[in-house]
């Protein structure tokens, strides 16, 4: 079943004079419980793509669908509701609020859907011991470490048993370490939960753990990568002979 | 270059600066307006007693303006150092890029001067078109001509206003410098790394401490408020200061519970943003417990000054025109009971005609004393008995003064002319007169308790009634009648009159006769030898005094009440400004996470409006136990119409304190709406 269809999308900055075309013409298909990787040097285009499916961001021309709702055409009240409701997020940067604790952060998700205390309190206990920090539970982001918080982050993007989960360079703050505990996490929560997972990463590594992978160059797409049956170390070996074809910028960024 | 770096560092923080700016003109212009006073009363066509009590008020006004340039010159050094503690991270780059810490200041020292500068001469502006309202204000105050009403500027005040002000950008503008000087470049570059460490409290011991610090608050309110007649001078400053202290102590409990009380409501807790409402809030108090007390501290002393200056003013007013009925009054007072006293006899041998500046048909009464008679006399046990609770002092006071007394006839011949109501006695029957309020309530006691049954000149009186009735027989702008006896006819003896009184209206023109009547009295008390014992006092003449002293109350305590106002203000929406500043990444991810504009904004609403509130709150309980025991002290002059004057105040602190809170509210939903990527 197609859960996102993203169509003919276009994205421009500047003026007429001077445009930058930040997407241009992009269209592609995710399907329910897919682990989607989007890989592309900086300036390819590839948050600002994600930015257009999360909302945050408006496009220029073309259609996004989600369960075949056209999200473009959302109006602006709707928009609160329909991030709520249908994504998760998270970030380089965790964006957790640095005034909650973790079971706090993560109960928040939930209260803005006007859950009962009883409801949130099943639910976050349940994503914690999923993803390992119910002991960090009742800590501040202050206290904790990259990984921890990076996995409270997740924790409350995937609370809401969201359509999509939306992750942008999730392992960019963290040690290879702690990456990789994550990653982990993204595909115990992938095969097991079934979460439809779409990330944005400029890193090899990191896209090698997801089941499909699409290039992005100069705002189109430039090549797009199966993971099949191949183990994971098999894929990251195919994902680094694109890297070097693509050559240029990216093969730095491996 | 310097220059330019220092006005476009103006113009990027003027986020900042707004505020800031906004309180300096605000309080440049009300430093002038009220200085101005002393220009706008001197153009004021009035007589020589307003002229005295204007002239009191210009040097009231020069006294309470250093207090104020006090509070004011604190509230810029306060505010000026909050605002370079959130620049501190530039100063850094400026410093690694090379500057020298003097560069540093002297770019510091033209900012402060533009905006010193600058808010001198708006407020200015402010202050001079402001002044024009005022001096409506004052010209009504002081019931003045209004025909002679121009535009004024004072450049006396301009002067002021500058030197004051000058002096205040001086003093920041050093301590600036003496910041920057002191400060290492380390410090600077890691002030940016904002302490996220939350001090959170032991809960057990906040409720302990909120526990301890609301009875010793009680404590103090009961003491001050009902017990008033047990305060010492020492135990006074002692319940202000246990106020203070567990003002302070309230707010830091407080904070502490805040959270931890609306985290166990589970259901409200975990309800839509109320988690980040709270979290947010308990934050800012916890960092503010200080600044809050102070805060509370100055609401309460402007509700004191507001609230009291306007009951002063009404009562005062109400007073005089209740008290003061009769054109004039004059009194003939002898040592020695006699019974030749005769007023106008008196006044004939001072050369001083009074019945030719009289309408026909003046009232004549005398006043008698019995030697025997004497206030320990009538109040005989109940001097003794604890629910009275007299000093030895008042006892002493009491014990040998002899008691007032009058006929009924001549009363009510006073009374009917005064247009008050008459009284009626049976045999052996008398009536106590008493509107004294402190004296009243002993001489209620004490006729309700001990019955109040008295010998004088001999005879036996008892009370009609067991309790004093309402009145007076001495035109005055207060009421101090402490007790008059009003006794059937028959029982005074004729030869112990003690004073003789005329009550009467002028003949022909009021205002003509007054002038008149007052020169005349001047040329005779400037010849007059000390042993005769006459006074003379006018309706006019007191109605002016009471004008002029009303006005002096009210322009203080509006001077002082909107300066506390202001600083208060002031404080709260700088330090609410930078928090959302601070904050402001927190919203954006919350936009991110699905949470709507409107969500946010009520969130934002809920935070300012129990930060603005807090303070408001416990400030308002102070009051009014403050109030009540400024009523009890200020008993003589008497606190009525408390409830206008709540009213008044009400709308003056909405005004001022809801404007900044309003200012806030805005300037950070920009703020915050602002950093919306």
């Amino acid at each position: 079943m197609k859960l996102l269809k993203i169509e003919q999308i276009e994205k421009y900055y500047g003026s007429k004079s001077s445009l930058t075309k930040a997407i241009d013409d992009i269209s592609f298909e995710v399907d329910k419980g897919e682990f989607v990787a989007i890989m592309g040097a900086s300036g390819s285009g590839k948050t600002t793509l994600l930015n257009c499916i999360s909302t945050i961001d408006r496009v220029t021309a073309g259609h996004i669908w989600l369960e075949d709702m056209d999200i473009t055409k959302l109006r602006s009240k709707q928009l609160g509701k329909f991030r709520r409701e249908k994504l998760g997020f998270i970030f380089q940067d965790f964006n957790l609020l640095d005034t909650m604790t973790a079971y706090e952060n993560i109960a928040l998700a939930l209260s803005l859907q006007k859950k009962s205390p009883a409801e949130i309190d099943k639910a976050v206990r349940d994503v914690a011991e999923e993803l390992g920090i119910t002991e960090v539970l009742e800590k501040y982001p202050y206290q904790m470490s990259g990984g921890q918080k990076q996995r409270v982050a997740s924790a409350r993007a995937i609370v809401t048993d969201p359509s999509i989960v939306l992750a942008d360079e999730p392992t960019g703050a963290l040690d290879s370490k702690a990456a990789k505990l994550l990653l982990e996490r993204f595909g115990y929560l992938n095969k097991e939960k079934g979460a439809t997972i779409m990330m944005v990463t400029h890193d090899s590594f990191t896209a090698s753990y997801a089941s499909r992978l699409i290039f992005i160059k100069d705002g189109k797409i430039f090549s797009e990568l199966n993971r099949g049956n191949d183990s994971r170390k098999e894929f990251f070996k195919r994902i680094i002979d694109v890297v070097t074809l693509l050559g240029g910028d990216i093969s730095d960024a491996i | 270059m310097r220059f330019k770096l220092s006005l476009g560092n103006i113009r990027r923080s003027m986020r900042d600066y707004a505020v800031y700016f906004f309180t300096l003109i605000i309080g440049v212009s009300v430093f002038y307006v009220f200085n101005a006073i002393e220009t706008q009363t001197a153009f004021m066509r009035v007589d020589a007693s307003t002229h005295a009590m204007a002239d009191l008020l210009r040097s009231m006004l020069s006294g309470v303006s250093i207090f104020v340039a006090g509070v004011l010159g604190l509230l810029i050094v306060y505010a000026s150092r909050f605002l370079m503690k959130r620049r501190n991270k530039e100063f850094a780059l400026y410093m690694l890029l090379g500057m020298s810490k003097w560069q540093v200041s002297s770019i510091l020292l033209t900012e402060t001067i533009i905006i010193g500068l600058g808010s001198l001469i708006v407020g200015m502006l402010a202050g001079v078109g402001l002044s024009q309202l005022m001096s409506v204000l004052v010209v009504s105050l002081f019931k003045a001509d209004m025909s002679d009403f121009h535009f004024t500027v004072s450049t006396g005040a301009m002067v002021k206003t500058c030197i004051y002000f000058g002096i205040m950008y001086l003093v920041v503008m050093l301590f600036n410098s003496f910041m920057i000087g002191k400060c290492k470049l380390i410090d600077l570059i890691n002030s940016g790394k904002r302490n996220e460490k939350l001090h959170s409290k032991n809960l057990l011991l906040c409720v302990l401490v909120f526990i301890v610090s609301a009875a010793l608050l009680g404590t103090a309110y009961y003491l001050v408020a009902f017990r008033d007649d047990l305060l010492t001078q020492k135990k006074l400053i002692a319940c202000i200061a246990a106020g203070a202290v567990s003002t302070y102590f309230i707010f830091w409990s407080v904070s502490g519970m805040l959270l931890r009380l609306t985290m166990s409501m589970k259901r409200f807790y975990f309800n839509g943003l109320n988690s980040f409402t709270f979290r947010q809030l308990s934050g800012k108090v916890n960092t503010m417990v200080m600044s809050m007390t102070v805060i509370c501290l100055m609401l309460f002393l402007t509700i004191c000054t507001l609230c009291a200056a306007f009951s002063i003013r009404n009562s005062m007013n109400e007073t005089v025109d209740e008290l003061c009925k009769a054109d004039m009054q004059l009194y003939g007072m002898s040592m020695e009971s006699t019974a030749d006293l005769d007023a106008v006899d008196m006044c004939s041998e001072l050369g001083f005609d009074v019945t030719s500046y009289l309408a026909d048909g003046y009232s004549k009464a005398a006043v008698y004393e019995d030697t025997a008679f004497t206030g320990g006399t009538f109040y005989g046990e109940a001097f003794n008995d604890e629910a009275v609770g007299l000093s030895d002092y008042a006892k002493q006071v009491r014990e040998n003064s002899s008691e007032m007394v009058m006929t009924l006839s001549d009363y009510n011949e006073l009374a009917a002319f005064l247009g008050n109501e008459t009284l009626e006695l049976g045999a052996g029957e008398y009536i106590l007169l008493c509107d004294f309020d402190g004296e009243k309530e002993i001489r209620d006691y004490t006729l309700k308790t001990y019955g109040g049954d008295i010998t004088v000149f001999g005879k036996q009186l008892r009370s009609k009634f067991d309790h004093c009735v309402n009145g007076y027989f001495m035109m005055s702008s207060i009421h101090m009648n402490t007790g008059l006896f009003i006794v059937p006819d028959d029982v005074v003896d004729p030869n112990c009159k003690m004073m003789d009184m005329i009550t009467g209206n002028y003949k022909g023109d009021p205002e003509t006769v007054e002038a008149e009547i007052q020169s005349a009295w001047a040329e005779v008390t400037q010849s007059e030898d000390s042993d005769t014992a006459v006074s003379l006092s006018t309706s006019r003449d007191m109605m002016k005094q009471t004008v002029g002293l009303t006005a002096i109350v009210t322009l203080l305590g509006l001077y002082v009440g909107m300066v506390f106002l202001i600083s208060s203000g002031a404080i709260l929406a700088l330090r609410e400004m930078s928090d959302s500043v601070d904050s402001s990444t927190r919203y954006t991810m919350l936009r991110k996470l699905g949470v709507e504009e409107k969500s946010i904004s009520k969130s934002l609403f809920g935070q300012t409006g129990v930060f603005f509130l807090l303070p408001l709150l416990l400030g308002m309980v102070h009051s009014i136990f403050g109030l009540k025991f400024g009523q009890a002290t200020m008993r003589v002059i008497g606190l009525q119409n408390m409830g206008v004057s709540a009213l008044i105040t009400g709308i003056i602190i909405l005004l001022i304190y809801g404007g900044y809170f309003l200012i806030t509210y805005f300037c950070s939903r920009t703020i915050i709406r602002s950093n919306n990527n």
